[in-house]
């Protein structure tokens, strides 16, 4: 097999398969000719610093920002075709909780296709949303309205709307981002019974010193590709000084890497 | 004479005002809804200035083409096709240029506007085409309403609603989350286009009625004023066609019952007083709500303080506190606690430990979002909640002094 062969064939089997990707807001590329292949069944972190093209990389994979250049493929096929199979959980700031819904309505947006223009909301779906709020621990909240949740709170139902869709690809945006120690638990052990079920997950993430004990793979970035592979390959001391440059002390990075 | 004009009593065109006004008035709220809750409420105001223009060049044109330069019908048609350059003028701006929407919005609006008005002058020193009246679309007249005119606003109207209807959904989804919706699939320039060409075809509709220049009232403050009474969405919607619905046939027989009374202006009034009334009446939001809960929040945490102080057999020093304890019969006149006032003081302090037990603790994480330093906690939790917690914290203890 040549090696050309042997890229389509991990293309085919990649859940997310990236070539070529640049995205610019203006003529600064934020994401520069960057290949990705996310492998299946596993939890990939993409990490790298501020402003490095982490949210922007997710949501030109996505089509919410129209790339430059590039293809994504997803399960080997296009990114269109395989929709039903994605479920996408932004920023939580990226909406304005003060909306008038209630965190059960949030749920059932996840069962936009089920539902459809005029479907009536049954009690099926009613109790399907309850039970993913049940998973991330958000039960008894169903009847509040979103503008009483705490971040977290927010973050989690966030969580259940993509459970909802029963997708087979997870792609978060820096979940973890400004809760509580008890939502990061929350939310890292619903991932894990998701990559238990098969699925995969991808995060956005900021935190460095988590990432060898939550994550199979990392790739970093810095507006180009840095790095790509199991964190024990990637996650190293030169991938984490290429990403970060002087950003990160080295005593820092030393302990990052051998974590 | 206003109990005749409600009951449409008043006569074929009152009548037909009235009806046809709270058609438009429904269709206007519900559509309006949308645009508030995508935040982008001005927009139609731009969309509406832009229609002046179309208007004047539709009478132009049909006045030269030697027929009635005032049908309307055309009119209508020449004000959607100006109203959607303006729009997709505001698009271009802010996609394609560093321009916010708000500057974009401006720049739209007073652009097309004062072009309107240009050709509005000249046409009425060209004396072609029975041009009076043409004004009346700046503030909707509705003294020459025909029948036709009616069936007009009630088509546009109905179209709308039937549209609204069918694409609630991924409106009210863009509308929350638009990054979401374009990761579902949903095509979220075409739904934004969409919405605002509802508001265009309502504004259009409108026009006859309360005029380009008040038709930005129909489409907010409805939509507004529902925000007061519900924190659900659907309802917003529901709430904002009755209010509109409500303002625009009140307006429109307020002003059918005395003479030379403007129905569109009259209309935004009525929509104003359902707004301030809803401002400071209703039971969540409303500001009088505010006020009252404010105020009894304020007195529970000095009971509660001054409970606590009991307890802990600290004096109180705050004069609304002593008062209200007083007034409870849980102290003297001279700061010593009743027997009841001990028995509550006790309850309290055992109270603020359960509380303490509940929020450290993530299975009573939705009791614990409850929690605001006041509430008894048996609202909250189940006895054998309570239990559990007890035998954690150990005995009751007396209170001492």
């Amino acid at each position: 097999m040549s090696s050309d062969e042997a890229q389509e064939a991990k293309i085919a089997q990649s859940p997310l398969a990236i070539r070529g990707l640049t995205v610019s807001y203006g003529e600064k590329p934020a994401v520069f000719s960057v290949d990705m292949t996310v492998e299946p069944g596993q939890m990939t972190a993409i990490i790298g610093p501020n402003g490095a093209g982490k949210s922007t990389l997710l949501k030109a994979a996505l089509g919410i920002v129209a790339p430059l250049s590039g293809r994504v493929s997803v399960f080997g096929r296009s990114l269109e075709e395989q929709r039903a199979r994605i479920a996408y959980v932004p920023q939580r700031a990226s909406v304005d909780w003060d909306f008038p819904t209630r965190v059960i309505d949030v749920v059932l947006m996840g069962l936009y296709r089920e539902l459809g223009l005029l479907g009536r909301v049954k009690g099926a779906h009613r109790a399907k949303a309850r039970e993913c709020l049940e998973r991330v621990g958000m039960g008894e909240f169903a009847a509040r309205q979103i503008g009483q949740l705490s971040g977290g709170q927010q973050q989690r139902v966030f969580l259940a709307r993509a459970l909802a869709q029963g997708a087979d690809l997870y792609l978060l945006d820096e979940p973890f981002a400004g809760v509580d120690a008890a939502t990061e638990k929350a939310i890292i052990s619903v991932l894990k019974s998701l990559r238990q079920a098969g699925k995969t997950v991808v995060v956005v993430h900021h935190d460095l010193a988590t990432v060898t004990e939550y994550f199979d793979n990392v790739f970093l970035i810095n507006t180009r590709r840095i790095a790509e592979g199991p964190v024990v390959e990637a996650f190293t001391e030169e991938s984490l000084q290429a990403a970060y440059g002087g950003r990160l002390a080295t005593s820092q990075i030393d302990k990052l890497a051998k974590a | 004479m206003l109990l005749d004009a409600l009951l449409l009593q008043l006569g074929y065109n009152a009548t037909l005002v009235a009806i046809g006004a709270a058609l438009l008035g429904t269709s206007a709220g519900i559509t309006g809804t949308f645009l508030f809750l995508r935040k982008r409420a001005l927009v139609s105001d731009a969309v509406s200035h832009a229609t002046l223009p179309g208007v004047c060049i539709a009478f132009l044109i049909m006045a030269f083409a030697g027929g009635d330069g005032r049908n309307l019908a055309g009119l209508l048609a020449g004000s959607a096709v100006s109203a959607g350059i303006g729009l997709w003028c505001m698009n271009w701006l802010t996609r394609n240029t560093r321009l916010a929407e708000d500057a974009a919005i401006g720049a739209v609006l007073s652009v097309f506007f004062g072009f309107g008005i240009v050709l509005l002058t000249v046409i009425q020193t060209l004396g072609v085409g029975r041009q009076a009246g043409l004004e009346g679309f700046l503030l909707g007249s509705t003294a020459g309403m025909l029948y036709s005119d009616a069936v007009v606003i009630a088509a546009g109207g109905a179209v709308t609603l039937f549209l609204v209807l069918l694409t609630r959904r991924p409106m009210t989804l863009v509308a929350f989350d638009p990054e979401y919706a374009a990761a579902r699939g949903l095509p979220v320039d075409r739904i934004d286009m969409l919405m605002m060409g509802l508001v265009m075809a309502v504004t259009v509709v409108g026009l006859k009625i309360v005029g380009l220049i008040l038709i930005v009232a129909l489409l907010i403050i409805p939509a507004v004023t529902a925000r007061f009474w519900t924190e659900r969405s659907e309802y917003v919607v529901l709430l904002a066609g009755l209010f509109g619905g409500v303002a625009a046939y009140l307006g429109a027989a307020l002003s059918a019952s005395a003479p030379n009374l403007p129905t569109g202006p009259l209309i935004v009034l009525v929509s104003f007083a359902l707004f301030a009334l809803s401002l400071f009446l209703a039971p969540n939001r409303g500001v009088l709500a505010a006020v009252l809960r404010h105020l009894r929040f304020q007195r529970r945490v000095h009971l509660r303080q001054g409970l606590l102080a009991l307890a802990q057999g600290q004096a109180i020093y705050e004069s609304l506190t002593l008062r209200l304890l007083q007034r409870a019969g849980l102290v003297r006149a001279d700061g010593v606690p009743t027997s009841s006032g001990k028995a509550r003081a006790a309850k309290a302090l055992r109270d603020e430990r359960r509380w303490e037990v509940v929020r450290s603790d993530m299975d009573h994480e939705a009791a614990a979002a409850l929690y605001d330093g006041l509430r008894d906690i048996e609202t909250v939790l189940t006895p054998d909640q309570i239990q559990e917690i007890d035998r954690q914290i150990g005995g009751p203890r007396e209170v001492l002094s």
